[in-house]
């Protein structure tokens, strides 16, 4: 008998912008501890990071380490932000609050959800690098108006994590699955992508493993715009978050297809 | 033309067929049951029938729609009332409705007023603001159909809606069930309840193996494929007075320590029996008579 093949492209239409707004309308329901937090955890981290650690090591690439890993927070901010947004909160509203099925009862189809999550993620991301962004301004750690550019770089990085980050929600069986992503690609990644130190200190050979993976490039574009530089070679940079971000969503899409649509 | 059109429906998991060529065909305004034992295929054609289960053969059809290619536009038009709980935990009550709406792309003092009415006839209107953990079951479900409802469907699909629920919030929910059937919506139903069933369908459907195996009005069901008396007998040797009494066309079923005698002519096997010291008691055959003898006496799970 024929089988259907399933689509190997997501196809999702504007109606994923009401399961983005449901989760919105949930969020601002915590809107006091949750912005509370947004800009609690930045400003222990610049204050403990920057004073602390700053009087140690001095400037940093020409700049003042509180300037330089000013720019890193903002980064790994909407890194961590878009990937627990994009495990934990997704993975609740799939397997345990059976919130999508309930959507999948609706014009809504599995495409339209995944992107909304992905999108949603972006958000949060989104919001917790403007927080940083505030906070980082009033301390007198931002050039100039550039750094309003670095928004939209970080929200299309933000949902880069987030759609990989539902690639893991995807083949979870349990929340402690997600320590596995964490330990192997969250960590590295906010260890040798440039976050607390250039990365041109480390070895060529670990440099070129922080390329491969996304976070090096959104501070690559980021750290220049934050600083008062137009950063060199951005579009290539954009190009692997945005490659990194493409395949994940089209993967998570495919994997959790497979999962509930059985 | 039929709400629902199913033909030669065919799904597998692992090789092993669920589905396995289901033909059947809903009228619009119909009430229809889908029984079957667990495991029997009952959810798994719903779900394709829905668009939320890939289709390995055959073809679907509802409300002239291709499934699954139709998807969006058949379950604009439609209500579904899942077997398990899918409210939004997140939100109170009338947040769920409005939610549900906007997922239909409706919003607006129309969907006000249509969710104040639904919430009305579903008794939850002073519970507009109360959390959905702080919900009883029952209130639950009404919730899930008043949702399911939002969208003025013209089908209405409810897997399992009663398991669960005392008698006094099913027959509230039987009652709701009634008034949309008046009201000129499809119902497509399965349930565990024989009585649920006989009580509500125009038609049933009894499914097993992924087939169907039987498709007629219940009282048909009962009058083709069973004897129209059922008698009842306990207590030790009545298998022994049984064999010994039983007529050519009687059948009898040993369940636990009670034997069932479907029979015509109960009159004089009941006389037998009650001269000999035993007290059985006799009543109509009913829908599970049917569904037992159909499906077997085994345990399913």
């Amino acid at each position: 008998m024929a089988k259907p093949a399933m689509p190997l492209l997501p196809r999702p239409s504007l109606r994923f912008v009401a399961v983005w707004r449901r989760n919105l309308l949930v969020w601002r329901k915590l809107i006091v501890p949750s912005m509370l937090g947004n800009f609690g955890e930045p400003i222990l981290y610049l204050l403990a990071f920057g004073y602390g650690f700053g009087s140690l090591v001095g400037d940093l690439d020409g700049m003042r380490y509180m300037v330089f890993i000013a720019s890193g927070i903002i980064c790994s901010s909407a890194m961590f932000t878009a990937s627990f947004e994009g495990m934990y909160s997704a993975y609740t509203r799939m397997a345990e609050q059976n919130t999508w099925l309930g959507m999948l009862a609706t014009p809504l189809t599995l495409d339209d959800i995944v992107f909304a999550e992905a999108s949603w993620a972006a958000t949060k991301g989104l919001i917790s690098a403007i927080t940083i962004l505030i906070v980082a301004s009033v301390l007198g750690l931002v050039a100039d108006a550039r750094a309003l550019l670095a928004l939209p770089v970080i929200f299309l990085a933000a949902f880069t994590f987030g759609a990989l980050a539902l690639v893991i929600t995807a083949l979870a069986r349990s929340y402690d699955f997600f320590l596995y992503y964490f330990t192997l690609a969250v960590t590295p990644m906010l260890l040798l992508s440039g976050v607390f130190f250039p990365l041109t200190e480390l070895p060529g050979w670990v440099q070129g493993l922080a390329l491969a993976l996304p976070l090096a490039h959104v501070l690559e574009i980021v750290r220049p715009l934050m600083t008062g530089a137009w950063p060199t070679a951005w579009l290539p940079h954009l190009a692997v978050i945005a490659a990194y971000g493409g395949s994940a969503i089209v993967l998570a899409t495919y994997l959790i297809r497979r999962r509930l649509l059985r | 033309m039929s709400a629902i059109r199913i033909q030669q429906l065919y799904k597998a998991y692992d090789g092993t067929a669920v589905v396995d060529g289901v033909d059947l065909e809903i009228a619009p305004g119909e009430f229809f049951g889908l029984l079957g034992p667990n495991g029997a295929g009952k959810t798994t054609t719903l779900r394709m029938l829905l668009g939320m289960t890939p289709i390995d053969g055959g073809q679907v059809e509802v409300l002239g729609l291709p499934m699954p290619e139709g998807e969006r536009a058949v379950r604009e038009r439609l209500g579904i009332v899942p077997q398990f709980d899918t409210l939004d935990p997140d939100f109170t009550v009338i947040e769920n409705m409005r939610t549900y709406a906007a997922y239909f792309g409706l919003a607006g003092p129309e969907v006000e007023s249509r969710i104040d009415r639904l919430l009305g006839q579903v008794n939850l209107n002073d519970k507009r603001s109360a959390r959905i953990d702080a919900l009883s079951g029952g209130m639950k479900r009404r919730l899930t159909l008043a949702r399911a409802l939002i969208n003025e469907p013209e089908v209405v699909v409810l897997d399992e809606p009663t398991t669960g629920l005392d008698p006094q919030a099913r027959h509230h929910l039987w009652r709701q069930l009634r008034a949309l059937r008046a009201s000129g919506v499809t119902l497509v139903l399965t349930t565990h309840y024989m009585e649920e069933a006989q009580e509500l369908c125009d038609r049933i459907a009894i499914i097993d193996h992924g087939r169907i195996i039987a498709c007629d009005a219940p009282s048909r069901l009962i009058a083709e494929h069973i004897e129209p008396w059922v008698l009842t007998v306990g207590g030790v040797n009545a298998g022994e007075v049984l064999q010994r009494e039983l007529g050519a066309k009687d059948r009898a079923h040993q369940v636990a320590d009670t034997w069932l005698v479907y029979t015509a002519e109960p009159e004089r096997l009941r006389e037998r029996l009650r001269a000999l010291g035993h007290e059985p008691t006799l009543r109509d055959a009913d829908l599970e008579d049917v569904f037992l003898k159909l499906t077997g006496h085994e345990l399913r799970d």
